[in-house]
C-alpha cells in the first residue's frame, strides 16, 4: 500500500467572525475524517496583522492544520475553503517529502560523525612551535 | 532601481565582519574575491528543514524593500538559498511576509 502522506494547511479566518474559527476547525476535520484522512495536529496560531492587504482586511485569525491522508481530503478540504468567504486564504503545503530528506541529512550526518570521531586541527600546532623556537633562539645568544 | 545591499546596515542572519569591504579602487580580478568568504548560518546550525511559518528566521533575509537577499550576500550554500526561497515565497502567499514594501 502506498504510505500516507502528509500536509500542512494553513488558512485564514475572517478576525471579524472569530467565534466561527472553532465551528470551522470542527467542519474542516469532520470533511478530512469523512474523505479517510487523520489529523495530527490543529492549533490555532492566533490573530496576526496581514503582511498586506486581504479583501480590505488587515490582520486575520491563522489556524494550523496538519493533515495525514492519501490527498483527496485535502482536494474537499481546499473545494470547502474556496467558496468560504470567511477564509481569507489558506495554503497547503505537502511537508512529508521534505521531512523524509532532512531525515536522510541527518542521518548521514550521523553516520559521518561517527566515521571520523576526531577531527581536530593538529599540524598547525607543532609547526607554529618550530617557527617560534627559530625565532627564540638567536635571541637567546 | 538599483539596491545596493553592500551599504546597508546589517541585521542579523548573516555575518557582518568588516575586513569583507571593498576597496575603493577595485579593480578587475586579483584580490578581490580574497577577502569576505561567508559561511552558510544554515550549514553551521545543521538546518535541514526551513519552514515558512518561522517568520523571525525569514526576515533575516528580507532586507527593507521586501526582496529576498541573494546569495552572494547573505553566503548562503546553494541548497540552504534554495530551502530558503522556498520558504519565504510561500510564506508571502499567506500574508505572513510582504510581496513589496514601500
Amino acid at each position: 500500500m502506498q504510505t500516507k502522506r502528509q500536509y500542512e494547511v494553513v488558512f485564514i479566518v475572517d478576525p471579524t467572525a472569530d467565534e466561527e474559527v472553532s465551528r470551522l476547525t470542527e467542519g474542516f476535520t469532520q470533511i478530512v475524517t469523512d474523505q479517510g484522512g487523520t489529523i495530527t495536529k490543529a492549533e490555532t496560531m492566533g490573530k496576526r496583522q496581514l503582511a498586506y492587504e486581504i479583501n480590505h482586511h488587515k490582520d486575520g485569525t491563522f489556524v494550523l492544520m496538519e493533515i495525514e491522508g492519501s490527498g483527496r481530503e485535502i482536494a474537499e478540504l481546499e473545494r470547502r475553503m474556496r467558496v468560504n468567504d470567511r477564509i481569507l486564504r489558506y495554503l497547503t503545503v505537502r511537508v512529508d517529502e521534505d521531512r523524509r530528506r532532512a531525515e536522510k541529512l541527518k542521518d548521514r550526518r550521523a553516520r559521518k560523525a561517527a566515521k571520523r570521531p576526531s577531527h581536530q586541527g593538529q599540524g598547525s600546532g607543532p609547526a607554529r612551535r618550530s617557527a617560534m623556537m627559530e625565532f627564540a633562539e638567536p635571541r637567546g645568544e | 532601481m538599483s539596491t545596493n545591499y553592500e551599504d546597508r546596515p546589517r541585521g542579523g542572519g548573516y555575518d557582518s565582519d568588516d575586513d569583507g569591504d571593498r576597496r575603493p579602487m577595485g579593480g578587475r580580478g586579483g584580490g578581490r574575491r580574497m577577502h569576505r568568504r561567508r559561511v552558510c548560518r544554515f550549514c553551521i546550525d545543521k538546518v535541514d528543514l526551513i519552514d515558512f511559518k518561522d517568520v523571525r528566521l525569514l526576515q533575516n533575509y528580507l532586507p527593507e524593500r521586501g526582496k529576498i537577499l541573494p546569495r552572494r550576500i547573505s553566503g548562503n550554500c546553494a541548497t540552504h538559498q534554495r530551502m530558503l526561497a522556498e520558504a519565504i515565497k510561500r510564506a508571502r502567499n499567506i500574508a505572513l511576509l510582504p510581496y513589496t514594501t514601500d
